[in-house]
């Protein structure tokens, strides 16, 4: 085994009184890929920062940490200033808002090798200049004077990446690099990161929650839980010969399949006809029409009572404007939608009685809720939509079963959600859907921020509850994996339109249009080793 | 930004003649003939409307607003009902008391505020943060002219550093105009600074809480490096905002800060005017302090734009 650049050994932390590592050991070597993975408050960032220094105000560390033959956790703030940028360069998980907005992106690369003086301003210039062209920013295309908002989340991530590796750091880290992006841009800065790993041979040090990722990255494979390693080993013996439970369950809750019954007879009940939206562009001259932009552009579909259906694609590809029409909360310019061939707009307002006969589920279970209300209060929100809403000993047993139906219990409809987890509250956003029986639940990537096992619990919940009540539902999502179980029937957008339409399985093994094959090439899939095999 | 500059000028000279309609309409209808004002009660109806003639009063209102625009545009404010005098010369030579002072209240407000802020933000919750803190309540809680009156027993009685009041004049020399105008300018700078840093502190302390602040460490900024290089002018938009209306309010509001330093200033120009219903002198001052706003508005747009990239590329 080569010499290791960076050793942890034993690393400890407290923040506070709370523990939140213990006793972690791990080594990155050169040229090396070692990815730290587990659910959050495993402490995997932690770990990261602990290696950068820059750990809040009020912890304590003990143990050490090497690079090279130095202990960075010896080192004062000033000698780790030195290091930071120099030799060990940082990847963080949000481009959008990782960069100065009001700094151009070849200031902020340059500035790296400035603040180390490590060159003139000349040749740090030149310098810039070539990484920006090495991750993939071209001067001629990615004029160095442009500033952060003109550029997209990929590239915005490449200038990150760019600022980081500009001094040629010996180790690189990455935070869950591509945690916010697309999947086929998400492939793009894989690629480029183990191009720059075998170009510079750097070690990295990857954080990420994403085991196909993690899969199809690293070369080695540490798995944390709750502030401790729990198994590590070369990817390829991991993966063929789990030994802890935890990396077991980790690795089966990623490709969990969930058991759906079958969906009754078809019986049309939501139809989409010819949808058009258009956004109106900013006025550019006083007296010229300032045009529009149409997010989605004729679409036309019909979902079936009890049918489960998909909606994946890129962001920016419509797919959330398509669910605020279908909902009734903005006109269309072309086209209708019928629920139960009701139209959701009539005239020029949403036509109410059509309207309570949706729900949504919403991505963020920490923002969706007003902090201020109980859960009871909560999830009879949509009981404003009825004419003669349940009162008194009706509206508690509703509640409750509600409630229960989300495996919750009916005493939390008097807590606040404060005091719930993020999985707990996903299920509260469930309960608040299904408490008026909805003909249609629109859910809007509902399972993206949760962690791997408690995604798994939600999707099993959904599969309960398509046997108990025939749910008849749309789900919005990125996450192609989770559409493929999830799903009867899919949709793929693109640029505003429907681009394949066909029954899940047969999309996802044999996808006839091209921008489906690349999406489901570029999607990281975990190999089908060591699962299963105890 | 050119285009961005053309928008908001355009912006600026809307705002400015819906302000003079909104201004001559409420004179206007304020009570009080300022004719029947001047001659007194027991004056003949035909001399009123003699003087109602001179005065230029007779003619559709119309006509008179657009005479009013017209004159103000090319220096001609009309004449003091009162006082008989151009009201163009009169608000002149106020406006050479209260705009340097205006400006050197701000100034002063500016660097004050800046360290004190940017200070205390660098060491959020440490005894140095709380000191600043609580100077700046004590700022904001004093009543100027109480402030005022102890820096005239102080600076002038005592020390006999400063004169007790008055304006010199600047025929005595830039030197002698500025000090009689310093302890006015403290006296209305100070609680301005207060409100000032603490704008500047909280909107620091935001933008230490971002992510790009987290990237520059990373790249081996120091902490001071990183609240210079990357905070600051990020946290300038709402303090631009707070100077502009601070500005405003100064040029304006200096009225009992004039009364104690017995300055003849806008303020009391404006107070004297609406008591002896001199209307003429009433508009004339209020459209140069509303165009005053609006102008001041428009730079604060331009600053914007300077510090935010944003803001330039959206049109």
């Amino acid at each position: 085994m080569t010499e290791s650049l960076l050793s942890i050994s034993d690393l400890s932390l407290e923040i506070g009184a709370l523990p939140v590592l213990k006793g972690v050991s791990l080594s990155v070597a050169p040229g090396e890929i070692v990815a730290v993975t587990g659910e959050s408050g495993s402490g995997k960032s932690m770990t990261a920062l602990s290696v950068m220094g820059l750990l809040p105000e009020r912890a304590v560390t003990r143990g050490a940490i090497r690079l090279g033959d130095r202990d960075l956790l010896a080192l004062d703030e000033d000698a780790m200033c030195a290091i930071r940028g120099r030799d060990i360069g940082m990847v963080f998980q949000e481009p959008m808002t990782a960069l100065n907005p009001v700094r151009t992106i070849a200031d902020q690369v340059m500035e790296t090798i400035l603040i180390h003086r490590a060159m003139a301003r000349d040749a740090a210039r030149d310098r810039a200049r070539e990484v920006l062209d090495r991750v993939g920013l071209p001067a001629d295309r990615f004029p160095p004077s442009r500033y952060p908002h003109e550029l997209s989340g990929g590239q915005r991530q490449r200038v990150v990446i760019a600022m980081a590796i500009a001094l040629r750091p010996k180790l690189l880290i990455a935070d869950e690099p591509t945690t916010a992006l697309d999947v086929t841009t998400q492939a793009q800065i894989l690629d480029l990161l183990k191009g720059l790993v075998a170009d510079y041979g750097m070690g990295m040090l990857m954080i990420t929650h994403d085991l196909a990722v993690v899969a199809d990255m690293a070369d080695r494979i540490v798995v944390m839980r709750r502030g401790q390693v729990v198994e590590a080993g070369s990817t390829r013996a991991l993966l063929a010969n789990m030994r802890h439970p935890y990396t077991r369950m980790l690795f089966e809750a990623s490709v969990h399949a969930v058991d759906l019954p079958d969906p009754p007879p078809p019986a049309p009940l939501l139809q989409v006809k010819g949808v058009s939206r258009d956004y109106r562009l900013p006025r550019r001259r006083l007296f010229r029409d300032p045009g529009h932009f149409r997010a989605v552009r004729n679409v036309s579909f019909v979902l079936n009572r009890g049918e489960r259906l998909g909606l994946v694609g890129e962001s920016g590809c419509g797919k959330s404007t398509l669910t605020r029409a279908i909902l009734g909360l903005e006109p269309v310019q072309e086209g209708e939608i019928l629920l139960d061939g009701e139209p959701v707009w009539t005239g020029h307002r949403p036509n109410l009685a059509v309207r309570r006969k949706m729900q949504v589920v919403f991505q963020d279970p920490y923002g969706s809720f007003n902090p201020r209300h109980r859960v009871e209060r909560l999830i009879t929100e949509p009981f404003h939509l009825l004419d003669d809403p349940p009162k008194g000993a009706a509206r508690r047993a509703a509640v409750a079963e509600a409630l229960r139906a989300v495996g919750l219990s009916p005493e939390d409809a008097g807590k606040y959600i404060h005091e719930f987890s993020g999985g707990q509250r996903q299920r509260i956003a469930i309960a608040r859907a299904l408490i008026i029986r909805p003909e249609l639940i629109l859910f809007d990537e509902a399972v993206s921020a949760l962690d791997v096992s408690v995604r798994a619990q939600i999707l099993d919940l959904l599969a309960d509850l398509c046997r108990e009540y025939d749910l008849t539902y749309i789900f919005i999502s990125h996450d192609l994996s989770v559409v493929r179980s999830v799903t009867d029937r899919v949709l793929v957008m693109k640029a505003g339109e429907i681009v394949e339409e066909g029954a899940t399985e047969d999309v996802f093994s044999a996808p006839r249009h091209p921008y489906t094959r690349a999406l489901i090439a570029a999607a990281p899939r975990l190999p089908d080793v060591g699962v299963g095999e105890r | 930004m050119l285009r961005y500059s053309l928008k908001r000028l355009a912006s600026l000279i809307v705002s400015l003649a819906v302000a003079s309609l909104v201004i001559f309409s409420v004179v206007e209808v304020a009570p009080g003939d300022p004719a029947r004002f001047m001659l007194g009660i027991n004056a003949q109806p035909d001399t009123v409307a003699a003087l109602r003639a001179e005065l230029g009063l007779d003619v559709p209102k119309w006509q008179r607003y657009l005479d009013w625009v017209g004159g103000m545009a090319t220096g001609d404010f009309g004449t003091s009902y009162t006082y008989r005098t151009p009201v163009a010369q009169m608000v002149a030579d106020r406006l050479w008391v209260s705009l340097p002072l205006a400006l050197y209240a701000l100034m002063l407000s500016t660097l004050i505020a800046f360290p004190a802020g940017i200070f205390a933000a660098a060491r959020r919750g440490r005894p140095a943060d709380a000191a600043v803190m609580g100077v700046t309540q004590l700022g904001i809680a004093i009543p100027n002219f109480w402030f005022a009156m102890m820096l005239v027993l102080i600076f002038a009685i005592k020390l006999r550093l400063f004169g007790a009041g008055g304006f010199a004049g600047w025929d005595k020399g830039a030197w002698a105009a500025m000090k009689s105008l310093t302890l006015p300018a403290v006296a209305l700078a100070l609680p301005q600074a207060a409100i000032l840093a603490r704008v500047m502190r909280s909107a620091l302390l935001d933008v230490l809480g971002e992510d790009y602040m987290r990237t520059a460490r990373a790249k081996g900024l120091s902490r001071r490096q990183a609240l210079w290089r990357h905070g600051v002018r990020n946290a300038l938009i709402p303090v631009l905002t707070i100077i502009g209306l601070q500005f405003s309010f100064l040029l304006a509001g200096s009225i009992i800060i004039e009364q104690v330093f017995y300055l003849p200033g806008l303020g009391r120009l404006v107070f004297q005017a609406i008591s002896s219903r001199d209307l003429i002198v009433v508009e004339s001052v209020v459209m140069l302090l509303v165009f005053a706003v609006i102008v001041v508005n428009f730079l604060v747009d331009l600053a914007y734009a300077a510090v935010d990239p944003r803001l330039r590329s959206r049109t």
